[in-house]
Order: C-alpha cells, then sequence, then structure tokens
C-alpha cells in the first residue's frame, strides 16, 4: 500500500484542515499581531489607535501599581504552586498506597467541575465573619472571627486556598495516572533492601514522576497566573489592592477606563512573563531527566 | 498484609480530611438552598436546614412575587436564571460540537493523508498552545466588537470554535496510533479519504472524541472571562456571569445567601448530573490527557 492510496489526499486535507486553519488565522494569529501592535499605541476603542512607540513601556516601569499587582500575582502563584502541588503529591501517593476505591478518586475532582464563580460563592458564604460556618468554628475557638476576604494579610492566601480547593483533585489524578505507571518490582526490590516508606518517596517514587511533576507545575503556573473569575467575585482586587492580580489590573485598565493600548502592554508583559518562567521550568526538567535512568 | 500500622492510621486519617474539606462545601450548598434566609441568621451553625423550604429556589428561579421573597429575607433583584441557563446550554452544546468536529476532521488530515507540508503546517498551528489567553483576549474583543457580534452566540463562540490547538494535538496523537489495515482494505475497495475519515477513523476514535467532548463542555459551561467581555445583557448571558451578577445585585449588608446558594446549586447541577453518569469515565479522562 504506498503513495499510489493518498495520491489524491492534498486536495482534500487542505478541505479538511480549512475551518482550522481560518480558526487560527482569525482569532489567533492576527490577534495575537494586532495585540503586538496595540501594545505601542494610545487607543481607547472609539478613536483609532495611536501609534506612540515606547510611551506605554516607559509608562509601565514607572507604574508602581503594575509592579505591586505584579508581586501579588508571584505572591499567589507560588502559594498555589508550592501548597497545591505538595497537597496533590500527598494525597495521589496516599491514594496509591491505601488502594482506595476509583469512587473516592471521582469525589475528589468534583470541585474541577464546577466553575470558578461557584468556588468563590459557596466559599464567600463558609467565610462570611458573621455566619459562615468556618467562621463560627474560628470564633468558638479564639474568639475573633477571620476577615479572609477583607483583610490585607488573608486575602492572598484565601484566594490561593481556594485556588487549591479547586484544582487539588485534578491534579491529584494526574500524578495518581503517573504513579500507576511504576512498576511495582521497584518498590518491592527497595523494601527487601531494607527501604523506609519515607525514603522510598524520597529515592523511587518523586524521581520517577518527575515528568509529571514537572507538567502539573508549569500547568498550575500558568492557569494561576491568569486567575481571575475568583477574584473577581469575591475580593475585586480588594481590599485597597492587597488581592488586585496582574489580571484583574488589565481588566481594570481595559473595561473600566478603556485604556486598551496599555491594558495590551501589560498583556505583552505578562506573557513574556510566562513564556519565561514556562522554559525555564523545562529546562530545569530536562537538566534533571537523568537522575530517572 | 493489612495489619494496622501508625503510618496506616495516619494516612486514613489525613485522607477523610481532605475528602471532609473537598466535599463538604456542596453539603452546605444544599443545606442552605433548603433554609430560610431569616431563620439562617439565627441559626447560622445548625448542621441541618434551617426553616426547611423550597422559597430559595423560587426566587432564584424568579417564581416568587417581591412580596413572597421579601417575607423569606430574599432581597435580590429577580434574575432570570432560566433563561441563563439555556444560554449556558447553547454556548456549551455549540462551542463543544463545533470545536471537536472540526479537530477531529483536522487530526484526520494531520494523521491519515499524506500531502506536501503537512508537518510544517502542524507545526505552525501548534504554536497556538504557547500562546496564553491573555495575550489575544484585548484584540479578541476589539475584533469581535468591530464585527459587531458582542452580545451574540456568534461573538461567544466564533474564537474558540474552529480551532483548538490541543484538541487537534491530542486526536493526531490517537489517530497516528490506529492501525491502517482496515482503513487500506476501504482504499483497495474504492472508499475516497472523506469514506475513510467519517466511517472508519472517526468511529474508532469515539472514546478520545468523547474524552476531548466532555472536558470541552466542562471548560465552556464554567468559562467566566470571555463570556463577561462580549456579552452585557440577559440574552445571551450563561449561568457563570448570572450568578455573579445575582451577588453584585444584592445589598452587602444583607445577602440572600439561602437564594445565592440556590442559584449556585441550578448553575452546578448539569455538572453534578454529568459527574454521576460519567464520574469513571471522566477521572479516567483526566489521568489519560496526562499520560498522552
Amino acid at each position: 500500500m504506498g503513495s499510489a492510496a493518498h495520491r489524491h489526499d492534498a486536495p482534500i486535507a487542505w478541505l479538511l484542515i480549512a475551518p482550522a486553519l481560518a480558526g487560527f488565522a482569525v482569532f489567533f494569529a492576527y490577534p495575537t499581531l494586532r495585540g503586538l501592535y496595540l501594545s505601542f499605541t494610545e487607543f481607547h476603542v472609539l478613536t483609532e489607535p495611536r501609534w506612540i512607540g515606547l510611551g506605554n513601556f516607559h509608562e509601565l516601569l514607572q507604574d508602581g501599581e503594575f509592579w505591586h499587582s505584579l508581586l501579588v500575582t508571584i505572591y499567589f502563584v507560588v502559594l498555589s504552586v508550592v501548597l497545591g502541588v505538595l497537597v496533590s503529591l500527598v494525597t495521589a501517593v496516599i491514594l496509591h498506597r491505601l488502594a482506595v476505591s476509583a469512587t473516592v478518586r471521582g469525589l475528589m475532582i468534583l470541585p474541577f467541575l464546577i466553575s470558578g464563580v461557584v468556588t468563590a460563592l459557596v466559599w464567600s458564604w463558609m467565610l462570611d465573619p458573621q455566619l459562615g460556618i468556618v467562621n463560627i468554628l474560628i470564633t468558638k475557638l479564639t474568639g475573633e472571627p477571620v476577615l479572609f476576604f477583607g483583610s490585607g494579610g488573608w486575602a492572598v492566601p484565601t484566594l490561593a486556598g481556594l485556588n487549591i480547593w479547586k484544582s487539588m483533585g485534578y491534579n491529584a489524578v494526574l500524578i495518581f495516572a503517573g504513579l500507576q505507571t511504576i512498576p511495582s518490582t521497584v518498590y518491592e526490590a527497595g523494601r527487601i533492601d531494607g527501604a523506609s516508606e519515607l525514603q522510598m518517596f524520597r529515592r523511587i517514587t518523586v524521581p520517577l514522576l518527575r515528568p509529571i511533576l514537572v507538567m502539573v507545575v508549569v500547568l498550575t503556573v500558568i492557569s494561576s497566573f491568569q486567575i481571575f473569575d475568583i477574584v473577581q467575585v469575591t475580593t475585586k482586587g480588594g481590599p485597597a489592592n492587597a488581592s488586585k492580580v496582574l489580571q484583574m489590573y488589565i481588566y481594570d485598565k481595559a473595561f473600566g477606563q478603556f485604556d486598551f493600548g496599555y491594558a495590551a502592554t501589560m498583556s505583552l508583559a505578562l506573557f513574556v512573563l510566562l513564556g519565561t518562567v514556562t522554559f525555564a521550568q523545562l529546562r530545569m526538567a530536562r537538566a534533571g531527566e537523568s537522575d530517572t535512568n | 498484609m493489612r495489619r494496622i500500622s501508625p503510618g496506616r492510621v495516619v494516612a486514613w486519617a489525613y485522607l477523610v480530611l481532605v475528602l471532609a474539606v473537598t466535599i463538604f462545601p456542596f453539603y452546605w450548598i444544599v443545606r442552605t438552598a433548603l433554609s430560610n434566609n431569616y431563620a439562617l441568621a439565627t441559626d447560622p451553625s445548625s448542621p441541618g436546614p434551617v426553616g426547611f423550604t423550597l422559597g430559595a429556589f423560587e426566587r432564584a428561579l424568579g417564581l416568587a412575587s417581591p412580596a413572597e421573597a421579601a417575607a423569606q429575607g430574599g432581597s435580590a433583584a429577580s434574575i432570570d436564571l432560566l433563561s441563563a441557563l439555556r444560554n449556558s446550554i447553547v454556548y456549551a452544546v455549540l462551542l463543544t460540537v463545533c470545536t471537536v468536529f472540526f479537530s477531529a476532521l483536522a487530526a484526520f488530515a494531520f494523521s491519515r493523508l499524506r500531502w506536501k507540508g503537512r508537518n510544517a503546517v502542524f507545526a505552525v498551528l501548534l504554536t497556538a498552545l504557547m500562546v496564553p489567553q491573555v495575550l489575544t483576549l484585548l484584540p479578541n474583543f476589539v475584533l469581535i466588537k468591530d464585527l459587531g457580534l458582542l452580545n451574540s452566540f456568534g461573538g461567544m463562540i466564533l474564537p474558540t470554535a474552529f480551532f483548538s490547538a490541543f484538541n487537534i494535538f491530542f486526536l493526531r496523537q490517537f489517530m497516528q496510533g490506529l492501525s491502517t489495515e482496515i482503513e487500506e482494505a476501504a482504499i483497495i475497495d474504492g472508499a475516497g479519504p472523506l469514506r475513510v475519515c467519517f466511517r472508519i477513523v472517526l468511529p474508532m476514535s469515539a472514546a478520545p472524541i468523547a474524552t476531548l467532548a466532555l472536558l470541552t463542555f466542562i471548560t465552556t459551561w464554567n468559562d467566566y472571562l470571555w463570556p463577561l467581555l462580549v456579552t452585557n445583557d440577559d440574552t445571551v448571558r450563561p449561568l457563570t456571569l448570572a450568578l455573579a451578577v445575582f451577588k453584585q445585585s444584592s445589598p452587602q449588608a444583607a445577602l440572600d445567601w439561602a437564594g445565592l446558594m440556590a442559584a449556585t446549586l441550578v448553575a452546578a447541577l448539569p455538572m453534578l448530573l454529568l459527574f454521576v453518569v460519567f464520574g469513571r469515565r471522566l477521572v479516567n479522562s483526566i489521568g489519560f490527557t496526562g499520560l498522552k
């Protein structure tokens, strides 16, 4: 069976990929280039964009609020990634070692199925300072409620907690799938050599899981950098900008102040940042590949 | 083998705690939705519904008169959750069908047909995997606005309906692994590429196509930012937005938590049903996408 059967493939192939190509060109390639162009302009949607060269970039460097929101975002991402991946990893390993039924894994992905808005609403209710069940328990223990969303110190950790709650089960299932690919003979050998559970976790599980852990970390970093719905429904960036993540600031600039040019510049900055972080993570992952062999 | 060791006890305790934190909020949604909002304030920590009533659902679905709503502590302006529910269904179904269908066609062309430039075009399309939504979001909004498609289902689905780099990549991987024997027999019998696509390869790819459809449906149902940008009234606004509006429209001092949780439950219910029907498949899908 050779090329004879495929001689007439080309026209059909182009026909079949035509919709995808059109979608790519119109709603990906063109907007990407236009976004690049807009970041060099002053553009308020209703009037034509006006080329201002590096004007927006100069403004960006001097914009304290931008740097503040960048720090807030990084704080949020670090909390989400470090705690989230740690909890997911421990949960996946325990699910695997205890050989719990698939139903339990199923229940864990429930939060992944619901929207960020639903997550935000149910937790604002549970964390409500007066009537929230969590705060009622806290008040019983310590005598005073915690203003989870309303205090500068608590806002970002609380939002990260919601983010972790929503994504933990999904990540645990991903890691669990990775665990199942590790042959049990490796553990048996470890046990014969007298390795403890903790030693096997550190010397066998983590190194062999490295590729999937890298993937989970990269996915969590990318999604956390772009967090929006949970923040918008709960704190809207407050109190006093304490939880104003970059996406929130970009949205405010674009749709609150109609400063699309500057918002495009910030989007570009966020993109470059995301690209750099992802690239660095993948490089580090590759650097460590040898120890799995 | 199954002896009781301290390690196992700790592991079980941890698991029970994690499960409790995972599931409790869902129980709390139901319990609050079945409560009377006035009574709720008098006994906020009661484990069951306080002053059991279905009034919160009536308020959330706009079936209660203003007087009835006020009598139960409902203050939120009436909101048409039913039409938002319909909008969500239209939005998620349309987008899922389009994106999965067009991705499957493209994946077939990239995996089973031989043509010049195949790898180059594929490589170009894959660049989209690396660019996050944030970069294209504002220009796409301007484009949809210029096309006069704000506040329409067209504006909501067009940007992702025809092209999804991940979907094409995912299906192509699977289709490349299919054996060529049936296909070759069909070609010898005189079947053309289109017939091979629709009669052989797509049916054989039913499982990964269903996986993609499920995951796309969930993501679209829960999408917030894009609909927020391109819609501004009830005609096409999906549930996620209607919920946020429902919260914003009630006074901060006396939120109608019972009504809000009833609305939340309505918004989450289709996903919970999906979970009941496809639970195991969903769990496997997630693991599957990770190991591709």
